[in-house]
Parts: C-alpha cells; structure tokens; sequence
C-alpha cells in the first residue's frame, strides 16, 4: 500500500468537507478497497471513514423503506421490513460473499464496490483497460468464461460482482447521494456506467460524491419478488448468472413485472425488454420464455462464456415459473 | 485512540496500512489468528468485533479503534477451553489445524446469529425468526471458512455436539 492519511466523518458535512481533497476516497467496511489498495490497483493517499454516518433503516411516510448508506449487508437482510416486503433484497444479500463479509460490508460501499476481473487483479501481468485506460483488454481473447454477455465494448467485458445491487434494480431503489454542489437522487439502473471507451469510470458519481442513503420506493409487487443465482459452488462464489424478479399476475395475465440481471453485463442489467415483451401476457411458460429471448436476443458472446446465453433464459424463466406459483 | 483486544487496551498503529490482522499477529504475537489468503477468500483471518465474526485481513486496524476484538486466545485457553474448543478436540475438528481458530471464532458467533434470526441462503421461510440449525443451515452458514484438510465432517460435528450441551 502507498502511504495514505486516515480521518472518520463525524456528519453528512464533515464527510463531504474531507472528501473533496484530491485524492481521497470514502471507506465503508474496507473489503474492496482495502483489497486494491493492499495490491496498488487503488491509490488514495486519504481515507475517509464513513461508517459512522446514518445506518438506520426505516419506513419512510409513504411506506417505502429509506437504508442509510453505512448499513451493513447483514443488518439489510435481517431487518423485518426488508424481509417481508423485499424479499429479493434479503435472498440477494445472503447470497452474496459471506457471513463474515456481509458483517463488514456497507450498502455504500457494495454499490461502488469495482466491476472488476482476474486480469484487472493482476497489475504486473495483464493488459487491463479498466486499470489503465488504453493499455489493452486481455480478457477478450483470454480466460472469459465469467464475462458479460450484454453491453459489453471492446474496451472492457467485465461484469458487476454485487448479487445486493441486482435486487435494487429490479426493485427500482433510488440511489441519494450528497456533493459540495447539494444533493441529488438517481434511479438505481442509471447509476453505473456501461464500459464504452472508459471502463475505468463505473458509476455516475463524481470524485468527492457521497452516497447517503438507498431507498426503496413503496410496491405492492415487490413482496412477491425472488433471487436465484447461479455459480459454480453451492456457497461464497461470484455469480455465473443471477436473476432478480418480482411478479403481479391479474386472471391469469401479467399485471406487471420487475426483471433484473446479474453476471452478465458491466452493471446490474435492468431487463426492460423482457418486461414490456411479458406485460399483459398470459402467465406461462411461452410467455416466460419469449420475454427472455426478447432480452438476450442483443447477447454477444466470447470463447468462454456462450453458456450464459442459455443459463440465463432458463433462470430466467425458472425464476418466472417458481413466482408465479399456483397462478399458472 | 485504543482497540481492546481480549479485554486489554492496546494502542492503534501510527500507520494506518496495518491491517488488523497484522496488527494481531505481528504487534501482538497473538499468531492464534492466521494469515490463509490475506484477500477475503479463506476465513482463516476470522475475529470477533463486539461479538460479530469479521475478516481481519481485509480491514485495517484503525477502523476499530474503540471496539472490541476477541481472537482465539481470549476465546480460551489450555486449562480453561471454550466448550467448542474441547468439541473441536473431541471430534476431530481439524487435521492441520491452520483454519482451526478461524473455524472456531466463525462459529461462536454463526450460533449467536441464527438465534437472533439472521436468514441465510438456505433459509426458506424469511419471515420466521425461528431457524433450525439444520445440517444444510450450518454448511452454508461456514461457507465462509474453508478448510485444506476437508475436517468438515469433524466441525460440523463439533458444533452439533456444544449445541447439545447448551440445549440441555
Ligand atoms: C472474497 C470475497 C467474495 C465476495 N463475494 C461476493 C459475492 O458473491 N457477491 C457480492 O455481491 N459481493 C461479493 N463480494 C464483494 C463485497 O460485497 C464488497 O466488497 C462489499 O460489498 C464492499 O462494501 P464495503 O463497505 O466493504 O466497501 P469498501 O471496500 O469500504 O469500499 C468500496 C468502494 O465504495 C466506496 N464507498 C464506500 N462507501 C461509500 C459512500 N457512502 N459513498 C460513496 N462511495 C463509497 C469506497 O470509496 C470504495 O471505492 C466479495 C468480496 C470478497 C472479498
Ligand atoms: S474485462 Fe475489463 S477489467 Fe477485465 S481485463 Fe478487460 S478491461 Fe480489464
Ligand atoms: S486470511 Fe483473511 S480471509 Fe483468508
Ligand atoms: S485443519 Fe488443515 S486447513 Fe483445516
């Protein structure tokens, strides 16, 4: 690690007054950033720790629930609020690292955790546009079997590692965030960034932005909502594919429907698509499975990783199925 | 500005690039607690902070200033075992013995979360508080200590057997 200074945020104020010097980054629970910075893929020289701003998680007046951003992942999944009326957030969250992980991870911190792969980690050997703009991507004609399949660029194929972040999008959380110009909200799925010509930029914060809090809008479909994610071992392994989805069936026919994906593009990946293609239909697998060709008709796939094409539509809709329950 | 480390204050490190677990280790000499990948993917590193099973390789030590650590060493000692240390011993919790600390600390406070009702991946009904320590419940639970040696058989029964105990 490169030296670096080390101050907590006493408020919101204070938080925003210590970041904005050059060269500073927040600090939530340390398991990402204190990771790159062990390996100098991160240099900050200040850290600013930001655990002690608002953890509480409660009902907001319209019946939502408003999580501060220096909540633990634990605490998100146990809280009963969450459990009953979110359960896609609980599902995803436990899915996720482990229990020991969950315990030190922030909400914060999980959102802006990197999208990131093995060649990014290995900064002597590997050519990684992400690291070093320009230099060079050497997962696309290397090891890709984990890389996205959707709105990837030839500058960068890696995939978002958060299973939390892919229950938020298909929960529409909104994303509030503080900054010396004021503050600001952003819908979660317009809050990270496609890879375009700049994966090194991955969200749409600006250096010295602050996330504040996470808030999950009222829904009446949201307490019908799932998780599923596939990997390659039963326990604490990155997803292969994941899929978050809530689903409201009206005589047999889809009212509405929330679809969200995840390991398989450089952000959690709002499936709109699958949604509009599924929207008045008759609940069933012909419907299920059309939403999720509607979806995956855009996949570009490499050597490796063609298999999620398929994994995808059938978690997808299995997903789907399992939600629909008796309905069907 | 002072952690306190099996109910001792210690003094947090000038420099804050020291991880809490290097801090234990080589500030301490407590070696109870061991270095396996120092990136978050073993559970070797595995302390208690205020009772809560953390990584300490993936922190540093000055994020705890103020709180309070519990390794293996404070845990028990010879003479005077945690009773899921005697288990370990009973059981053949482990063979080498490297993850064995970081089993154990996992452990004593995996057993606190599932009675204060923390879900897990396995758990089927979200809005009960009541979570059976099932066989598939405490598998995915450890997940997050691997083991070279394969003594999963022995820690499992290993807690099965302190369960009982404090059961009867
Ligand atoms: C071995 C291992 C396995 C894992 N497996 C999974 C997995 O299966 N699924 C999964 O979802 N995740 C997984 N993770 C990732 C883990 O979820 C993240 O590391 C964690 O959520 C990051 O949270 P943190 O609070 O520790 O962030 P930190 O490491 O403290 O910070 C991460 C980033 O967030 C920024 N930040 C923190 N708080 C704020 C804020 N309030 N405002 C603005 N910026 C902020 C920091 O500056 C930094 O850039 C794994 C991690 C490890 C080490
Ligand atoms: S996929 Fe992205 S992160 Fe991985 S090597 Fe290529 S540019 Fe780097
Ligand atoms: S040494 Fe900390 S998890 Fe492996
Ligand atoms: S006993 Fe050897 S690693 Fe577990």
């Amino acid at each position: 690690m490169i030296p670096f200074s080390y101050a907590r945020a006493s408020d919101v104020q204070d938080a925003i007054a210590k970041g904005a010097l050059g060269g500073t980054k927040f600090l939530g629970g340390g398991t990402n950033l204190v990771d790159l910075m062990r390996e100098t893929i991160e240099r900050p020289t200040g850290l600013v720790d930001v655990t002690g701003l608002s953890s509480e998680i409660t009902e907001t007046r319209d019946g939502g629930v408003m999580i501060g951003a220096a909540a633990r992942n634990t605490a998100v999944t146990e809280h009963p609020l969450i459990r009953s009326r979110y359960p896609a957030l609980t599902r995803a969250i436990v899915a996720g690292a482990s229990a020991q992980i969950r315990n030190m991870a922030t909400v914060g911190g999980n959102l802006m955790q990197r999208t990131r792969c093995t060649y990014f980690y290995d900064g002597e050997g590997s050519h990684c546009n992400k690291r070093a703009p320009g230099d060079g991507c050497d997962a696309l004609s290397g090891f890709n079997r984990s890389h996205a399949i959707l709105g990837a660029s030839d500058a960068c194929i890696a995939v978002h590692p958060s299973d939390m972040c892919v229950a938020l999008t298909a929960l529409d959380a909104m994303v509030h965030i503080e900054g010396s110009d004021g503050s600001r909200s952003l819908p979660i799925k317009d809050f990270h960034r496609l890879p375009g010509d700049r994966p090194d930029i991955e969200t749409m914060l600006q250096p010295g932005d602050l996330i504040t809090a996470i808030e999950l809008p009222a829904s009446s479909i949201a307490a019908n909502s799932t998780y599923r994610k596939v990997r390659d071992r039963a326990s604490y392994a990155f997803a292969l594919v994941s899929v978050a989805a809530a689903l409201e069936i009206e005589n047999g026919n889809v009212r509405d429907v929330r679809i969200a994906l995840g390991g398989v593009a450089h952000k959690p990946w709002r499936a709109e698509r699958a949604e509009a293609a599924l929207r008045g239909k008759p609940a069933g697998e012909a419907a299920f499975l059309a939403a999720a060709e509607a979806e995956l008709a855009a996949a570009r796939t490499f050597e490796g990783n063609a298999f999620k094409v398929e994994l995808a539509r059938r978690t997808i809709v299995s997903v789907l199925t399992e939600l629909s329950g008796g309905a069907v | 500005m002072s952690i306190s480390v099996n109910g001792n204050a210690v003094q947090v490190p000038d420099d804050p690039r020291v991880s809490l677990l290097d801090l234990l280790r080589d500030g301490l000499h407590l070696h109870g607690t061991k270095k396996g990948c120092n990136q978050g993917a073993c559970g070797a590193c595995t302390v208690l902070v205020d009772g809560e099973r953390m990584l300490s390789c993936l922190s540093l030590a000055v994020q705890f200033d103020g709180r309070s650590i519990t390794t293996i060493e404070g845990l028990g000692e010879p003479g005077a075992l945690h009773p899921l240390q005697q288990a370990f011993v009973e059981h053949d919790g482990f063979q080498c013995g490297y993850c064995t600390p970081g089993q154990i600390c996992s452990a004593v406070a995996m057993v606190e979360e599932v009675r204060r009702g923390v879900p897990s991946h396995v758990t089927s009904d979200l809005n009960s508080n009541v979570i059976d320590f099932s066989h598939d419940e405490m598998r995915e639970r450890m997940s997050g200590n691997l083991c070279r040696c394969g003594a999963y058989n022995g820690i499992i029964d290993a807690i099965n057997e302190t369960l009982k105990e404090a059961a009867e």
